[in-house]
């Protein structure tokens, strides 16, 4: 028996295939995959995303500390609501963790790290925040729904009381509102506009039904899964973990150098690893003929060359069958010096991959 | 609560097999196993005339999930293929015993058929 969120009954009620996912009992899918990946895509549905970990990050020195805690800079923050994507790196410069962070005031953050990282995220902020004036506190009051697709705001707004609605209005993309109890956030893992919503635990199961009742079809992580891995968004322990550097995770653009005064957890190491010269990115592979690439295989740069060689040699890190573009794709960490075109070994037989931008399918559109 | 038809031969690998009045065999997988797998995206298919020997691997059964072998139940000769498996793949999940069938063969060694298990058997194995 796993942890149980306040969607629990809700996803009981609407047959879901529950799995243990990290500890927690949460839906796999509710009859097809297949079908709730095309409801994203087309019209809207809705994820419960509740095992993640929210975090509160209060006190004086709030600002110093995040700015020291993560490798991006929450000083680029100042509207409040304002989001950061961020990697929370160790002294190595590996990935403990990837999260966003939201601004409510310089002294007042709220955090969102992964669901199967919880404990150690937890013990290693505590652990730095130790040395500031800050309260670091896991909150446990809300239930969190991802309600996603190109119909996803409209549908969602319909339900929200008139006070909401205002508030809602013009909000942007990575902004978050609080209103009347609820945190709206215009955020997202699926490369659809839609929300992250956060919502009281005790009227989640309420909120639920009434989009239910909009039409808003509930998704598993099966589907999660694979509209995030067209979206090219990193997975943690697939695409990066603590022994992966952010410069090889596609991860770079979330580094703040500047003000280069400002010091931050893993930035000399990173430095260091800068100097010598980064040796292997994230790219993503669709794969020309049929069949279905899966993490870990085996991808070879040039295939007439030594396989054996490290430097024709990359793995994918992640890799499913598009349903969007009915083509297998794959997020893979490869060798820098890789072309328009690879290998990937499946199954034991070499199989031609074109190498491209790890991004597949944005807004319900393929971009390859 | 999935469904296991009576007048079917199984094995324990969850699939299907049944003999036609012509002593030719169709293959298939169980809904059971479909189920398991969920939404499948690719079966690879062997080869018509193909020689295979009782439990070799002989095709792929590709869903969101996983790629899961199919072994030959039987030693023989494969004769025929779905075609219609190769562009929608899915018909596996939505009609698994009927138009979802996947190959058939020419048994070499009869006797092999009374190693299969009867309905009942196959059932008791996934009550487990």
């Amino acid at each position: 028996m796993g942890q149980k969120t306040p969607f629990y009954q809700c996803h009981l009620d609407a047959e879901a295939k529950i799995v243990d996912f990290g500890g927690w009992d949460m839906p796999l899918h509710y009859g097809s995959q297949m079908e709730e990946h095309h409801a994203v895509r087309q019209d809207a549905g809705m994820f419960d995303v509740s095992h993640m970990t929210l975090v509160e990050v209060k006190g004086i020195e709030a600002k110093n500390y995040l700015r020291y805690l993560l490798a991006n800079d929450v000083d680029k923050l100042t509207e409040k609501g304002k989001a950061l994507y961020s990697g929370m790196l160790n002294e190595q410069g590996g990935v403990i963790d990837d999260l966003i962070v939201y601004y409510l005031s310089d002294n007042d953050y709220r955090v969102v790290v992964n669901a199967s990282t919880r404990d150690k995220d937890l013990a290693w902020m505590q652990k730095i925040g130790s040395n500031f004036k800050v309260s670091v506190s896991h909150n446990t009051d809300y239930a969190m729904l991802a309600v996603q697709g190109p119909n996803a705001i409209s549908k969602t707004n319909q339900i929200l009381s008139q006070v909401q609605q205002q508030a809602v209005v013009g909000l942007g993309v990575f902004f978050a509102v609080e209103s009347e109890g609820l945190f709206i956030a215009r955020t997202g893992y699926t490369g659809e506009q839609g929300y992250e919503i956060m919502v009281p635990a005790a009227q989640a199961a309420e909120f639920w039904h009434q989009l239910l009742k909009n039409h808003v079809r509930p998704c598993g992580l099966g589907s999660r899964d694979t509209l995030r891995l067209e979206a090219g968004m990193n997975l943690y322990g697939n695409e990066m973990d603590e022994n992966t550097s952010p410069l090889e995770a596609n991860m770079a653009w979330t580094i703040a150098w500047q003000p280069a005064e400002r010091d931050f957890i893993g930035k000399s190491a990173l430095l260091q690893q800068k100097e010598q010269g980064v040796k292997q990115k994230l790219v993503g592979l669709v794969l020309q003929g049929r069949g279905v690439i899966r993490s870990h295989m085996k991808v070879i740069l040039d295939a007439d060359t030594d396989q054996q060689n490290a430097d024709n040699i990359g793995e994918v890190t992640s890799g499913t069958m598009s349903p969007t573009l009915k083509q297998s794709i794959a997020i893979a960490r490869v060798p820098k010096s890789i072309g328009e075109k690879a290998m990937v070994e499946i199954r034991g037989k070499l199989a031609e991959v074109k190498v491209v931008k790890p991004s597949f399918v944005r807004n319900g559109q393929a971009l390859v | 609560m999935s469904n296991v038809p009576s007048d079917l031969k199984y094995i324990s690998s969850h699939e299907w097999i049944r003999e036609e009045d012509d002593g030719s065999v169709t293959i298939g997988i169980t809904d059971h196993a479909q189920e398991l797998l969920g939404d499948v995206v690719f079966i690879e298919l062997p080869d018509i005339d193909s020689e295979v020997a009782l439990e070799d691997e002989i095709a792929v059964v590709e869903s969101v999930k996983a790629a899961s072998d199919i072994y030959a139940p039987l030693s023989g000769t494969i004769i025929a293929v779905n075609e219609d498996l190769v562009d929608t793949p899915e018909i596996v999940n939505s009609s698994p015993y009927d138009d979802g069938w996947m190959f058939k063969m020419q048994p070499s060694e009869p006797s092999e058929l009374e190693g299969l298990l009867d309905a009942e058997s196959y059932q008791n194995e996934i009550d487990d």
